[in-house]
């Protein structure tokens, strides 16, 4: 789950990360008393507007600005309020930013020069444990410095037995060029941050750029929080930081229904049942000829009853041209299922749409004559070859 | 001769009297495998489908001589359940409970280290040999006696390839479902070497998905040690990137994760790599009367 980046701050100060201070606002009169406390709080003179919707990228977008008096607080968050922000991972359409964070200014001139870094935390796969990424490429594209330069990008791997040792903290620090006074912070950072990442059950934490300012304190700029789902049962205080106006509405409808969907871009919607099946579906679909306008998983219990579900919510996408549906009975018999989906069809009454619907394993041959003797406008199959084909037909 | 579970296996079931457990325990058991009983702590010393309950998997074991356990155990207990059947010395442990927190399975992981046990999944179908033991949760039908392995991260598309394998003609000797989280007791890599040291299995199926290296890391092991024709397929060839399909280790995270990436190595390391999941068990039963 993703958090915004106010909310991610909150968090990791909870656990004595050093951060950019700030204060979220959803009006412009609000941004203006939150930068007027900013100043008595933190003494800054200059305030910086960023957008609150969960995607990076912002700034490029036009969502992040420096303001260097109340006024311009007040300009620049009625623009930025209500606007529909675009940047390359929000995709064309955009996002509508409903908060702004009003953030102290942490650019200023001293007496060394302020250094941006990188640093994430994530799970490394192939090892089964966590690492430190970082990098003294920081407030960049990532991706981009693992391309150009990767002997810049450094790795940290905890053993779980032990957690973050000193040693690694310093050897980050170290890594990274610092010393004296910016050196002990970043150490300091580095170990709240890790502390942070394990006690909050994250899956990724990014912090890009972490900045060294001018008078040697080590600041988390950014923070970008993923929480990991499967752990959010035992932190229902971080499962109150969910932001439904970020999520796909219908996703979060689909998601109440415990049907797992994802909404894409194509023109052939389908429903299976198991994840790596409907993976497969949809690469189906394209070879077909088609694309995949959804992932959406039924899950064990392919019912009438999810399954009259699982069609409205396919069909409330105006770019389907036909839906594949795809269920291997296994304990789940097929002559239910087809009678769900017969049942469904009728409920939902004029699917204006061609529906192929592909039953294999326990009593298939039956679940067949139910969907072909129903006299819908129903395309039955049995054999992953036959529902293709039967997709290519329909499509041409 | 088979790979992991065979008709002398004796299993306990964890979470035996629970619906799921119960469920399944019931299938098991009508598909012929040897369930010795279950586990459920506080109801030792009672009955459950004509087998005896344990409060503990030690116990278990010691009255049972039990080496395999399968967990239906709710997501918030299931990695110390895990760690419990370790230390009870249960040679295979297969793990069927989704939503197993990240972080628990670190601690599994790390845990396992040393001990003389394999586990399988979490979030996975389990283990079936054919016609001899199902330690999981696939229809048992659909699994027809043969000499194919199959290897694959998700359920349903398990079943799917099995199914092809037997219309193709062949049969399937043992089917191990890894499971389709972020960590998991046994990789690709290592279910593919069971089966190549298998002497009852002469092809292996393959079938992976986005996210994670560990397709790669079986296909650079495959073009090493490669004796038996194995054909390969990864789903989610359509999936954006960033999104998370399904499973929790189902995303795809830089590019070496993506369908395309895998299914390059894998060819590159001269496994029979299908486009379409519609054809799998005819690329198998095509390899296989090419090399016979």
């Amino acid at each position: 789950m993703n958090i915004h980046e106010y909310q991610s701050k909150e968090v990791l100060k909870g656990f004595g990360v050093a951060i950019q201070e700030g204060i979220v606002a959803d009006t412009p009169e609000k941004a203006v008393d939150a930068a007027k406390k900013l100043s008595e709080l933190t003494g800054t003179t200059w305030w910086v507007v960023k957008a609150q919707i969960h995607a990076g990228g912002r700034g490029k977008g036009g969502g992040v600005k420096l303001a260097k008096s109340l006024e311009e607080v007040k300009e620049l968050s009625s623009k930025i309020l209500g606007m529909n922000l675009i940047t390359p991972q929000t995709g064309p359409e955009g996002k509508l930013v409903r908060k702004v964070l009003i953030a102290q200014d942490v650019y200023y001139p001293g007496a060394s020069k302020p250094a941006e870094f990188y640093m994430s935390v994530l799970l490394n796969r192939s090892t089964g444990r966590n690492i430190i990424m970082y990098s003294t490429e920081g407030g960049m594209d990532i991706e981009a410095v693992a391309e150009k330069t990767p002997h810049l990008i450094f790795k940290e791997e905890v053993d779980p037995k032990t957690g973050l040792l000193p040693f690694q903290a310093r050897k980050i620090a170290f890594n990274l060029g610092l010393s004296g006074n910016a050196f002990k912070e970043m150490v300091k950072f580095v170990n709240a941050l890790y502390t942070a990442y394990e006690k909050t059950d994250s899956s990724l934490f990014e912090i890009n750029p972490v900045l060294k300012t001018s008078d040697d304190k080590i600041i988390a700029v950014d923070a970008k929080v993923n929480l990991d789902e499967n752990a959010l049962f035992r932190h229902p205080d971080l499962f109150a930081l969910r932001d439904i106006y970020e999520e796909d509405p219908t996703e979060v409808e689909a998601g109440e229904a415990n049907l797992n969907y994802v909404k894409l871009d194509g023109n052939v919607g389908c429903m299976v049942n198991g994840a790596g099946l409907a993976m497969a579906t949809m690469d189906i679909i394209k070879l077909s000829g088609g694309e995949p306008a959804n992932f959406l998983d039924v899950g064990g219990t392919a019912n009438a009853e999810r399954v009259e579900k699982a069609f409205r919510i396919i069909l409330k996408d105006p770019n389907v041209k036909a839906i594949l549906v795809n269920i291997f009975g296994g304990i789940v018999r097929c002559d239910r299922v087809a009678q769900g989906i017969v049942d469904a069809y009728k409920n939902i009454g004029n699917i204006q749409v061609p529906i192929i619907v592909r039953l294999q394993g326990t009593n298939a041959e039956e679940a067949k004559k139910i969907i072909e003797q129903s006299g819908l406008k129903v395309l039955s199959a049995i054999l992953l070859e036959e529902a293709a084909q039967k997709v290519k037909e329909v499509l041409a | 001769m088979s790979v992991l579970v065979n008709k002398k296996s004796k299993v306990i079931v964890q979470g035996f009297t629970g619906g799921e457990g119960t469920f399944h325990a019931e299938q098991m058991i009508a598909y012929g495998t040897n369930v010795v009983g279950g586990v459920t702590p506080g109801k030792g010393g009672q009955t459950h489908l004509n087998k005896p309950v344990f409060n503990t998997v030690s116990e278990a074991v010691k009255n049972t001589g039990a080496n395999v356990s399968i967990i239906f155990v709710p997501p918030a207990f299931a990695a110390d359940s895990i760690m419990e059947a370790a230390e009870a010395g249960i040679e295979v442990i297969v793990c069927i409970t989704e939503g197993i927190p990240t972080k628990d399975m670190i601690q599994v992981k790390e845990y396992l280290k040393g001990k003389n046990s394999r586990l399988i999944g979490p979030n996975c179908p389990g283990i079936i040999t054919a016609e001899e033991a199902k330690v999981g949760i696939m229809p048992g039908f659909v699994f027809k006696k043969g000499r194919i392995g199959i290897v694959s991260k998700s359920g349903t598309l398990t079943y799917e390839a099995a199914d092809q394998v037997v219309k193709a003609g062949l049969g399937i000797s043992t089917a191990i479902g890894i499971g389709g989280d972020p960590i998991i007791g046994t990789t690709t890599k290592e279910a593919v070497e069971l089966f190549m040291n298998d002497p009852e299995t002469d092809g292996i199926v393959m079938i992976g998905e986005i996210g994670g290296g560990m397709e790669a890391e079986a296909a650079r092991w495959i073009k090493e040690n490669n004796r038996k024709p194995v054909v390969g397929f990864i789903a989610g060839q359509t999936a954006p990137p960033g999104r998370r399909m399904g499973h929790a280790g189902a995303i795809v995270g830089g590019a070496d994760d993506t369908a395309a990436a895998k299914m390059k190595i894998m060819r590159e390391c001269g496994i029979t790599v299908v486009e379409s999941p519609a054809v799998i068990g005819k690329a198998m039963a095509e390899k296989l009367s090419v090399k016979a």
